[in-house]
């Protein structure tokens, strides 16, 4: 630790130490590169700051124990990467359902399939839609630096108690392995309290409490239904944006998580030059900032989605847009690791090129 | 002349008629289960993981808080409760098709765990709720929806014995199998229970106990026919005992 309270750290731990100061009660995971530190390190620490760590068998089983967890009304959470998280999907289903509160990493790698270890953004459309089956939402928080991902993964928690739902960190490996100074904050000591109206603790001098995602009854689910849509509605006050160098810009790109901050030194360089461009960097992807981007078309301005997969958030951009502008694309695919000297040139050449 | 009555409701059975069958064992169980809750006064800090199968709606009728988990995955789930709740009394209830087949992983590795929870396996010898087909206790020879020529050993494999195999991992404290066919057996099982909960509480280990249950309706029988199938046919397959405890053989762990 630096004299000013500063810590250099990988983003995986950044995470896990955010986690911990928020009061994390239960983390449950299995192993899977390049989020490995995050186990590692909740191994290690959560059992000393009086938590309980398992090393489950699988994802499906360490989502579970989650599951369980948390319905308890401990602060649970669990951390995986792209494959490991699709086979968590089953059981975001159930918590969105049952509104089981708990806060779930994924350092994104490369896909479809087991593609790569290296970093990618293909889940984007797993992490904003759900995933799961069925009809639901769940926040999604993209942090871009260590601090960041420290600070972003404590507010998760409070989040999901807020909503009772699930939250994703959306990181990919180049958050999770970079290493930058942080600092923390102080520790919150888990609060009892917190879920004494809900969280499973033995049905003493009250009804049983349930926790369950199965409604038969004709137009039963509907009503629960009905009630979730309102909250996933609800949850829009949630949404937070970073806006960089877009006052004057001609030409704002957005985009968001690592690539963003590649993005970034692109834009300076451009901006050294003398080229009218920004950033927007959604930080809330669900919700997604749709207001601040279509503001920005409003005023004029031209976009360029950026993004390390084929264009996911690219559909989420133009909806935001939908009849005042379009957006263009530069889609780096996962399996290369982008530069800032492509992005560079992408972008110069939709600001002289015109939108696509 | 006054009525004596001969057997009363304990408390956390809910006064609700339930979905089973008529003959349906499901009850049974759900009755030995909250009995021997009530009597050790324990009700108050029991949190039960239920799944999937004809149980599916065990917090209708048991009036434990309750957590539903995805099908086989309740070893897990309870896993998580139990982590971070030490002090309440967990137990998951399972059927065949969740515990043994979807879930084998689950409850595997949560017995080599030793987690300090029971599970209650009610083994019926078919799927039960999504209409008969055939189940990893599916005897060889039974006819099921998905194996109608009857189950065919060298191409299906042969009933798994779960009892035994959870028997034979360390983080298992009491392992055994009773039938819910007769009254003698009824004692046995009220006994298993007792004890896979005791060694829960002593926090010595897993505890485990299948009860080997009906299924009329898919087994196509008359409640009575059904428990004498259980006894002419389905114990020579699945023995009854007591294939560990903890209490018999200390240090096996
Ligand atoms: C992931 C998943 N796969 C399949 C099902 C369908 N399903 C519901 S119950 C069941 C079988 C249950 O059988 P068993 O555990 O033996 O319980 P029983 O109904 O006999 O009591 C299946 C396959 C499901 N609910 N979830
Ligand atoms: S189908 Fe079988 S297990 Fe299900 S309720 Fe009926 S008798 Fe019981």
């Amino acid at each position: 630790m630096s004299a000013d309270g500063r810590i250099f750290v990988k983003g995986n731990e950044a995470v896990s130490m955010g986690a911990i100061d928020a009061g994390l009660k239960g983390y449950f995971g299995y192993p899977i590169t390049p989020q490995n530190e995050i186990p590692e390190f909740m191994s290690l620490h959560l059992p000393k700051a009086g938590g309980a760590f398992v090393q489950a068998e699988s994802e499906m089983a360490a989502i579970n124990m989650v599951l369980g967890a948390a319905a308890t009304g401990a602060r649970a959470m669990t951390s995986s990467s792209s494959p490991g998280v699709s086979l968590m999907q089953e059981s975001f289903s159930y918590m969105a359902a049952s509104e089981t509160p708990c806060v779930v990493v994924n350092m994104m790698r490369g896909g479809p399939g087991l593609g790569d270890i290296n970093t990618a953004q293909g889940d984007y459309f797993q992490a904003t839609r759900g995933g799961g089956h069925g009809d639901y939402r769940t926040p999604v928080l993209a942090p871009s630096t260590c601090q960041e991902a420290y600070d972003l993964t404590r507010e998760a928690f409070d989040i999901a108690f807020r909503f009772r739902t699930p939250v994703m960190i959306l990181g990919d490996a180049i958050l999770g392995q970079m290493k930058e100074p942080i600092t923390r904050g102080e520790p919150r000591p888990a609060d009892p309290a917190e879920s004494a109206d809900w969280g499973l603790s033995g049905a003493k001098g009250r009804e049983q409490r349930v926790f369950r995602s199965l409604f038969l009854a004709e137009g039963l689910l509907t009503a629960v239904n009905q009630r979730l849509r309102a909250k996933f509605e609800a949850m829009s006050s949630l949404t937070r944006c970073e806006s960089f160098m877009t006052d004057d810009a001609e030409l704002v790109v957005v985009s968001f998580g690592s690539i963003a901050r590649i993005v970034k030194s692109s834009i300076r360089k451009l901006r050294a030059r003398g080229l009218k461009v920004g950033l927007l960097r959604p930080i809330t992807l669900f919700p997604f900032p749709s207001e601040a981007i279509a503001d920005l078309a409003r005023q004029g301005k031209r976009l360029l989605t950026i993004e390390h997969n084929m264009g996911q958030m690219l559909d989420d951009v133009r909806l935001a847009v939908c009849g005042i502008a379009d957006s263009a694309f530069h889609g780096t695919l996962s399996g290369t690791i982008p530069t800032p000297d492509e992005y560079e040139a992408a972008i110069e050449a939709a600001l002289t090129g015109g939108s696509k | 002349m006054s009525e004596t009555l001969a057997f009363t409701r304990t408390p956390s059975v809910a006064v609700t008629p339930t979905h089973y069958c008529p003959g349906c064992q499901h009850g049974v169980a759900h009755r030995m289960v909250a009995e021997y809750l009530d009597a050790e006064k324990l009700a108050e800090k029991t949190i039960m993981v239920t799944s999937i199968g004809c149980s599916v709606f065990l917090y209708n009728y048991l009036r434990f808080d309750s957590v539903e988990a995805p099908h086989g995955r309740a070893p897990a789930t309870a896993t998580g409760v139990k982590r971070v709740s030490p002090d309440k009394v967990v137990f998951t209830y399972q059927g065949d098709g969740d515990l043994a087949s979807i879930g084998m992983a689950e409850i595997m590795h949560a017995a080599n765990r030793g987690e300090r929870i029971t599970v209650v396996f009610v083994n019926n010898t078919v799927y039960g709720m999504t209409g008969g087909q055939m189940a990893p206790t599916t005897l060889v020879g039974q006819k099921t929806t998905t194996s109608p020529a009857g189950r065919c050993a060298s191409t299906e494999g042969s009933p798994f014995r779960m009892a035994e195999i959870v028997a034979g991992l360390g983080g298992v404290a009491f392992s055994a199998r009773v039938a819910l066919n007769n009254v003698k057996h009824l004692a046995q099982a009220r006994k298993a229970i007792r004890r896979a909960f005791e060694v829960q509480l002593a926090g010595q280990g897993m505890g485990f106990v299948e009860l080997l249950a009906t299924c009329p309706t898919n087994w196509k029988m008359t409640p009575v026919q059904a428990n004498e199938h259980i006894e002419a046919a389905i114990i020579p397959t699945f023995p009854l005992g007591v294939f560990k405890d903890i209490a018999k053989n200390a240090g096996a762990c």
